[in-house]
């Protein structure tokens, strides 16, 4: 089925769902405590779990005696590297992911897996743990972005040449590579200038914060029969990653998404599960690891910390004529392209005629950092914007309109590449403008800022099921992950498509043995791919309602059609038939042809951008720099908001998790090397008390490649608020911030340096 | 070794025995089949394990099971009578004030002790009384809307 | 690990002194349980003190306030006579931790764990507290300040224990606040704290003061030069501004991962100068 078929009067249709708020499948679960989370599954006979880890930040492996720790009576089973082997086929990538679940020649970062147990029960585990006898040699370490690509920084990986610098170099080091984006001349750009505005950046490592922390329970037997429990984001990709590096056939490992207590794209990567899979298979029981919170910060996969140089040149009518970024963010301890993300979208919501973003990828002795929400679009946001609006001030024009003036529209060759179709960045700045927010009184100590943001979105392999029960109600299933309600917007499409109520229609997540490949829920792809599929299969499902029916009324298929609910014969022979209802075609489907069912199995492409433009008010104390958000505004494209309570409940999200990181959070490291603050205490995410209220404004500019116009929601929203505010505490204490977390010892600190 | 408790868990008695350093959190999910209270740190910090402990709300990572004997617990599966939600728990639902869902029973119990001992807070008073929930979906928004509806509606 | 449960002082007492391994007193366990998770402490013995009579009592008297050691810290802000005679000592005491904490946590046990940053320990200080100490040969009374020996340190010998804490007798025309920074507005250890306890005479000028500052040194500091600074005086900006600098000036901070060396000396003036504002209001000063 083409896409094109879909639009756009499709796109403008009147919906009687859509666009609702019915409640979602697993609501009362999840307030009663029945919903099982990771943690909250049992295998019978099941042994407990646990990982040894490095307490260095860079060291050689000279020697595991693990001979003790496996002579402890209730230990059934202890692995290390030895019980990984290499089985990646060259594939450098898949040998990172499995070097990183378990170290094999060196620690790489302080909390590395060295070893693992498996034990009746965790106190045992605990003690096998301090039985392991490991023989580390120190080395230097590494752990600050700059410093490690310092010439003379300790090298991690001596396998590690700079890839996109000519000519390559013949010496390794800890840049693992250089990426360019843009067009235009910006040298010349810059010579055309009224104003140049230059400025660096830096903020620190922060972690996606889920609260519930990895949980897997693994079962392989020696058959090759294997099942997994686990929380994750994408259990068809965490299938195929365990049986690659397990040496496992993919189709004998049935995987099962558990409920999720959070991921954010931190549940995008194995660390424990391959370690699950391992035990079990070597004690031929069920193994069960949970991740103590403390692993959770030191040893999953936070974001990158960031150093980013900014330089625009404008005229006084306040054209930019160059943008120029170089953008340095540190991938933790294996090559990335977490930097060339940053430099991708760095220029996004802007219309250039000169730009150009250099990236420089480097490796430090942190752990393997994993996407967060809109990987490297925040920290680069906060770069452009707060130089943005540092121009804006130099040639005495408002912000907002000197953004309105640059923005991108349907047209503009994007500073990544791709020219932009109907996109949202002007109508979310004249919302902006014209929003209640942006005249209301500051008070004392008070000061406001503007920002913006985008996202790319992505599409990729989804899956989706429906199938018609005899009693004529529908099951779907899924393939994508339900983060935050997503089950009820998939159950609201196929509702909407086949003309039934919502209250008939139940979406599960089926596991990776029932359902064809889908990828990560990430991207925000996981309503926008899975309502495609799901409109898909449902008009896949209505072509065979409509045929039992043709067959029931002994009609040609082409004179019955599918409306509200039900198959209408058509045409001046044929009309005067009542109606077959969906239950009742249902009621005699094993006499047309047996159960009735409809399928997509597609890669969902033409994924929208989407753009938000933030509006933030803080109260910075000048005595102590501390500050308080007293008002906060997200206005935000969403393409079409099929649930728009959970469509707000994102853009609030988001928007929480760019404030704590603009204000609180950062992973500090000691001078060896060493993670201080690997517990909630002392990593500060916004507690209630923290946040007021969050205003949200829906924008919907259609996002022509959907049925629906849906445009991924999920990530754009936590890509302003650190640009917000820092504008509004930089005009709070008339000093600019430059380094985030503005925690207030930073903040107090630049008030006294003014 | 172990230690024998006999205590009230959701107006049931219970019996159960444990070792001296397990706290209460691994009894309910481990030895009770009480998964509804998480551990989302086991330090006090996160608020997930909440439960009400002789009319107090207590984090149940930071009880011992063997301080049980005699008293009163209280978890998030007693909160609904039979088929009928409590007030709380049905705002939250209506109100979309979940999203992931980990954090909501120790929510829902924050919430319950706050208006048991308050039962008009101010917007100010229901923030700091769930301050020591954390949830990293919501941003709270649609939690505390939805603790001023089911007050409200509590208030008749 | 064994737990035990006694019902009088003088049995928790002979446990305490008889053990031959590591051996704690639980009556919050706010503080032992987490360190338990951590592995940082293993104990061979856990006295709960809760089942002693009496010890979870806040008795007031006309010389003042006994609050059992037991008391968790919710119970001192529902006893109306304690918050209005001591607003200072309690609103310090209600700041440890969450409401799930507050539950549970108590007094002694903030004292007792001897954290340089514990959040009730400069309002018992500047109120001129005292805590009885119970052995199994009798009880003894020490000033609160004189309890703490260093991080993690307390001076108590084995085999003795908080069994109450003692608030004197508020005074007519005097005032306690507590002040703490911290970034968020919940759940953070203190950065940096400050407690101030005056007492003015009819016509509003200071006649006794006590400030104590946290979080600034290894133990919780008794600034006597900035009581002086005070003393004497209407609170006016003069006094405030040498307020302000003896605090700062008897700061020995460190730098960690909540805060640095100079802003805990900066922000350690500013809370002792709010503290005393506060404080001054409450004594019925203008």
């Amino acid at each position: 089925m083409s896409v094109d078929s879909m639009n756009p009067d499709l796109v403008n249709k009147k919906f009687k769902i859509i666009g609702t708020r019915p409640p979602r499948p697993d609501g009362i679960d999840k307030v009663t405590g029945r919903a099982r989370y990771g943690a909250d599954f049992t295998m019978p006979g099941q042994l407990i779990g646990l990982v040894l880890r490095s307490p260095h930040a860079h060291a050689l492996i000279e020697k595991i005696d693990t001979s003790k720790a496996e002579k402890l009576l209730g230990v059934k089973a202890v692995i290390t590297s030895k019980d990984l082997p290499d089985l990646t086929g060259g594939d450098r990538g898949m040998f990172d992911i499995l070097e990183n679940c378990m170290a094999r020649k060196k620690a790489l970062y302080d909390g590395h897996a060295i070893a693992a147990v498996a034990a009746v029960d965790a106190a045992t585990a605990r003690k096998a743990l301090k039985l392991i006898d490991v023989k580390y040699k120190v080395l230097p370490h590494v752990t600050d972005v700059d410093e490690a690509l310092k010439p003379d920084s300790p090298v991690i990986h001596s396998h590690v040449f700079t890839e996109g610098i000519e000519p390559a170099p013949t010496k390794p080091s800890n840049w693992n590579k250089r990426a360019e984006y843009g067009h235009g001349d910006v040298d010349a750009g810059f010579r055309e200038a009224d104003v140049v505005i230059s400025r660096s950046y830096k903020t620190e490592q922060t972690h996606q914060g889920y609260i519930e922390p990895h949980s897997v329970s693994a079962s392989v037997s020696p058959d090759g029969m294997a099942e997994m429990w686990v929380c994750t984001q994408g259990h068809f990709v965490y299938r195929n990653q365990c049986a690659t590096l397990l040496g496992l056939d993919a189709n004998k490992l049935r995987v099962t998404a558990s409920e999720i207590g959070g991921g954010f794209g931190g549940k995008t990567h194995v660390w424990a599960e391959p370690l699950a899979l391992a035990l079990s298979r070597k004690a031929n029981r069920p193994v069960k690891l949970t991740m103590t919170r403390d692993e959770v910060f030191r040893c999953t996969g936070p974001t990158s910390s960031t150093s980013v140089d900014v330089k625009i040149g404008a005229k006084k009518d306040g054209t930019i004529t160059a943008a120029y970024a170089e953008l340095r963010y540190q991938g933790g301890a294996f090559p990335s392209n977490w930097a060339e993300f940053g430099a991708m979208t760095s220029w996004a919501c802007y219309d250039l005629k000169n730009v150009k973003s250099v990236s420089k990828d480097a490796i430090v002795n942190r752990p393997k950092c994993a996407a967060y929400r809109a990987p490297s679009a925040p920290a680069a946001a906060f770069a452009i914007e707060s130089t943005v609006d540092e121009v804006a001030k130099a040639i005495g024009m408002d912000p907002i309109d000197f953004r309105i003036k640059n923005a991108a529209k349907e047209g503009t060759k994007s500073s990544y590449g791709p020219v932009y179709g109907p996109i949202g960045i002007g109508p979310t700045l004249e919302a902006a403008k014209n929003h209640p927010h942006m005249k209301a009184p500051l008070g004392k100590n008070m000061g406001r800022g503007m920002a913006c943001g985008f996202w790319f979105n992505f599409g990729g392999q989804t899956c989706v099921d429906v199938n018609i029960t005899p009693d004529g109600n529908v099951n779907v299933a899924q393939g994508t992950i339900d983060v935050g309600g997503a089950r009820a917007a998939i159950a609201m499409a196929v509702a909407e498509e086949l003309g039934v109520a919502y209250e008939n229609v139940r979406s599960v997540v089926a596991d990776t043995s029932s359902l064809g490949h889908n990828d990560m829920t990430d991207g925000s792809r996981g309503t926008f791919s899975s309502s495609m599929a799901a409109v898909f299969a449902a008009r896949n499902a209505i072509t065979v309602l409509r045929n039992r029916a043709a067959k029931i009324w002994e009609i040609p298929v082409d004179e019955v059609e599918w409306k509200d609910g039900a198959a209408h014969a058509k045409g001046t022979h044929h009309g005067n038939r009542t109606p077959l209802s969906l239950k009742e075609i249902a009621a005699q489907a094993g006499n047309t042809g047996g159960p009735m069912a409809g399928h997509a199995e597609i890669t969902a492409d033409g994924a929208g951008v989407s753009f938000a433009t933030h509006i933030a008010d803080v109260e910075t104390d000048p005595e102590t720099g501390r500050s308080l958000v007293k008002r906060y505004t997200v206005i935000q494209d969403a393409g079409k908001a099929l649930h728009p309570s959970y469509v707000e409940g994102q853009y609030q999200g988001g928007a929480a998790q760019g404030i704590g990181w603009a204000l609180n959070e950062e992973y500090v490291y000691g001078k060896d090397g060493r993670l201080q603050n690997a517990g909630f205490l002392d990593y500060r995410i916004p507690v209630c008390s923290d946040l007021p209220f969050i205003d949200t404004q829906i924008l919907e500019i259609a996002n022509p490649h959907h049925p629906y116009g849906v445009r991924g929601v999920g990530e754009t929203s936590i890509v302003p608020p650190l640009a917000a505010l820092a504008i509004a505490v930089s005009n709070a204490t008339g000093v600019r911030q430059t380094h985030l977390p503005m925690s207030p010892p930073r903040v107090l600190k630049s008030l006294k340096s003014k | 070794m172990g230690v024998h408790v006999k205590t009230t868990v959701n107006g049931d008695e219970v019996e159960f025995t444990c070792a001296e350093d397990e706290v209460l959190l691994d009894v309910l999910r481990n030895r009770l089949g009480l998964t509804g209270a998480k551990e989302g740190c086991g330090t006090g910090d996160c608020g997930a394990c909440s439960v009400i402990l002789d009319g107090r709300l207590v984090c149940s990572c930071l009880v011992l099971g063997a301080e049980m004997q005699g008293k009163k617990v209280e978890t998030i599966e007693g909160m609904a009578v039979g088929q009928k939600l409590h007030p709380l728990q049905q705002h939250f639902i209506d109100g979309a004030a979940l999203q992931c869902g980990v954090c909501t029973p120790g929510f829902l119990m924050a919430a319950d002790a706050l208006l048991r001992k308050n039962p008009n807070p101010t917007e100010e008073e229901i923030r700091f009384g769930l301050a020591g929930n954390l949830c990293r979906c919501t941003g709270y928004d649609k939690i505390v809307r939805a603790v001023q509806a089911a007050a409200k509606e509590m208030r008749g | 690990m064994r737990y035990v449960q006694p019902g009088t002082a003088k049995e928790a007492a002979t446990l305490l002194a008889k053990e031959k391994g590591k051996a704690f007193v639980l009556a919050g366990g706010t503080d032992l349980l987490v360190k338990m998770k951590a592995g940082m402490e293993e104990p061979d013995l856990v006295v709960d003190i809760k089942a002693i009579k009496g010890i979870k009592d806040i008795k007031k008297s006309a010389s003042g306030f006994v609050i059992g050691a037991a008391v968790p810290c919710a119970a001192l802000g529902e006893n109306k006579d304690l918050v209005k005679a001591w607003p200072g000592v309690v609103e310090g005491a209600s700041l440890i931790g969450s409401k799930q904490v507050q539950g549970r946590c108590t007094m002694a046990g903030n004292l007792c764990n001897a954290s340089p940053a514990a959040d009730s320990v400069p309002g018992l200080v500047a109120a001129g507290a005292k805590v009885v100490l119970t052995s199994a040969k009798g009880s003894r009374k020490l000033a609160v300040e004189a309890v703490l020996a260093g991080v993690g340190r307390t001076n108590l010998k084995k085999g003795e224990f908080v069994t109450a804490i003692e608030l004197p007798k508020k005074e007519a025309r005097s005032g306690d606040a507590y002040l703490r920074f911290i970034p968020r507005t919940e759940m953070d250890i203190a950065v940096v704290s400050c407690a101030v306890n005056l007492t003015i005479d009819g016509k509003g000028v200071i006649t006794k003061a006590r400030v104590a500052l946290g979080a600034v040194a290894i133990t919780v500091l008794l600034v006597k030069e900035a009581a002086a600074a005070i003393i004497g005086t209407k609170l006016d900006d003069v006094a405030k501004k040498k307020l302000v600098a003896a605090c700062s000036a008897a700061c020995k901070p460190i730098d960690d991962k909540r805060g640095t060396v100079e802003f805990r000396t900066e922000v350690a003036g500013v809370l002792a100068r709010r503290a005393a504002e506060t404080a001054y209001a409450r004594a019925g000063g203008k």
